[in-house]
């Protein structure tokens, strides 16, 4: 890549999404006319900035050409009256905009219409992968392992929902934003997962941490989303560590601290520290603050267990789920020792809620081992063996079984 | 834009599951009030319903439903809303949505629109 290209990259990267929202409010809500619009304007900086060298306030060009394109394309395609309604309404001609910080920034507006809680999940993170993100149809099939094909059409249907049904481009206003909040985060947080499931897949994790950045920067008085931030980047931090070079797993306790991120360890604890002197802490900067006590120990064995099992009581009481049982029960298990968490992990596999998941008995497993009782830990290890879902998981756990 | 409101009962209803919910003749009145109801109404039973189909020329009739779901629609009101969150709002507080489901459907726009 020349060096030209390589700033209009990164230009992309910033710039698309706050073109996309623009032209889509520009255009009354026509999405597909919006993406194209903003994506002729990039293929025309590709083509013309590397001659004419990338102008002083690059944005403010982007949207100028994406404007132009779109009165363009709706004065020429259609006679229709509603059309030229709009394309009246688009003129004279604005002044284009002359400086970056002129165009209003509508990402959040397009971040909560993207996560609309009438459209389903997976048509929410297919929508925000592509209008927030900048990923192409293409490049989200390869993500989600679905063809092209059935990924475009997500991406159509979503889109066509969205007009059709009349799903607001706004910020909701506040009396809903209890209830509408935790999709936009929701939905990011199972891309950034979905990236840190794969340690050879870093991309959605990376755009994940982007996009939280932006809605962040753009919501300052919401702790959660300064919560889930600092959470990502927490995880994100330990990512050079997590596997070997052969693509084992290495657990936490094995991991070496010196791989770890240590700006980005402290960035994220200063985010979560922030968040938490507002006293209205939610599941994510729970989570972050148990991340930020993994992060902080400068060894395993000095990592603070009573403080995670505290923090995990916590999280049990604002999002009580079954999953969240089972790790306070690991982290019993560190502060008390085995035999104080078999009792709690049993209780929870007395449930059957978990009974098909491959944590559950890696967990009894490693109990038991510890506890010094073999062959039911070789039985717990076989179960979970049989369940887990990935390769790296797999060899994992059979190295485990191997050495009882 | 308009919203046809679907009114449907749940099958799954148990007693208790709508203790709280609002007055169908105050929420009919609200919204008659704010301009949002344009029209509505309770309908007969399914059983009471005839499906009407013509086929090579000839008109069909079907004792019943359309289709045999097993939500049943129960009446119908006609919406003007700003907007889907508008619609959502007003139809969480009919008495129906607490007891049974109530589907909201977009009009096609008209042309002139």
């Amino acid at each position: 890549m020349t060096q030209a290209q390589e700033r209009i990259a990164g230009i992309y990267a910033d710039g698309w999404s706050r073109i996309v929202a623009t032209m889509i409010r520009l255009t009354g809500g026509d999405w597909d006319l919006a993406e194209e619009c903003a994506q002729d304007a990039f293929a025309q900086a590709l083509q013309k900035w590397p001659r004419s060298g990338i102008p002083d306030e690059p944005l403010a060009w982007l949207t100028t050409t994406a404007r132009h394109r779109a009165i363009d394309r709706m004065r020429r395609a259609t006679t229709e009256a509603a059309k030229l309604r709009e394309v009246a309404a688009m003129q004279p001609d604005p002044p284009p905009y002359a400086r970056d910080n002129e165009i209003p920034d509508e990402r959040l507006e397009l971040m909560f219409t993207c996560c609309h809680p009438s459209l389903n999940l997976d048509a929410q993170v297919a929508l925000t992968l592509r209008s927030l993100a900048g990923m192409s149809t293409a490049e989200i099939a390869r993500a989600f392992l679905l063809p092209e094909r059935t990924m475009g059409q997500r991406l159509f249907r979503a889109k066509q929902k969205v007009a059709h049904a009349g799903i607001p481009f706004r910020v909701p206003p506040p009396h809903l934003l209890p209830e509408r909040l935790p999709a936009v985060l929701h939905v990011l947080y199972l891309l950034f997962n979905e990236g840190y499931g794969h340690p050879g897949e870093t991309r959605l994790a990376q755009e994940a941490i982007r996009l939280a950045r932006v809605l962040a920067g753009l919501m300052p008085d919401e702790p959660e989303a300064h919560g889930m931030l600092a959470l990502m980047l927490l995880h994100d931090a330990r990512r050079p560590a997590r596997t070997d070079a052969r693509g084992n797993l290495v657990t936490l306790d094995e991991q070496d601290r010196s791989l770890w991120d240590a700006g980005q360890i402290a960035e994220g604890t200063a985010i979560l520290d922030r968040a938490l002197r507002r006293h209205r802490a939610g599941p994510f900067q729970i989570q972050a603050a148990i991340a930020a006590c993994h992060a902080t120990a400068a060894a395993a064995d000095q990592t603070d267990w009573p403080q995670i099992v505290g923090l995990y009581g916590q999280l049990a009481l604002v999002a009580p789920s079954v999953i969240v049982d089972l790790n306070r029960a690991v982290a019993v298990g560190m502060a008390d020792g085995p035999e104080a968490a078999l009792p709690l992990v049993d209780a929870i596999a007395g449930t059957g809620q978990l009974d098909g998941y491959y944590l559950l008995h890696a967990t009894r497993a490693d109990l038991l081992r510890r506890a010094g009782r073999m062959p039911e830990a070789g039985e717990s290890y076989r179960k979970a063996l049989g369940l887990a879902p990935t390769e790296a998981e797999r060899r994992f756990l059979a190295s485990r079984l191997s050495e009882l | 834009m308009k919203y046809l409101m679907l009114v449907c009962t749940d099958p799954d209803y148990t007693p208790g599951q709508d203790d709280g919910a609002p007055d169908v003749e105050d929420w009919v009145t609200d919204m008659d009030g704010k301009g949002i109801r344009l029209m509505g109404n309770r309908t007969r039973p399914a059983s009471d319903a005839t499906t009407v189909r013509v086929r090579n020329r000839e008109v069909l009739l079907t004792d019943g439903p359309y289709a045999e779901t097993k939500d049943l629609i129960a009446g119908f009101d006609v919406l003007e809303c700003a907007d889907l969150d508008e619609a959502i709002d007003v139809a969480s507080k009919h008495p129906m949505a607490w007891a049974g489901a109530i589907e909201l459907r977009p009009f096609w726009p008209d042309d002139q629109d």
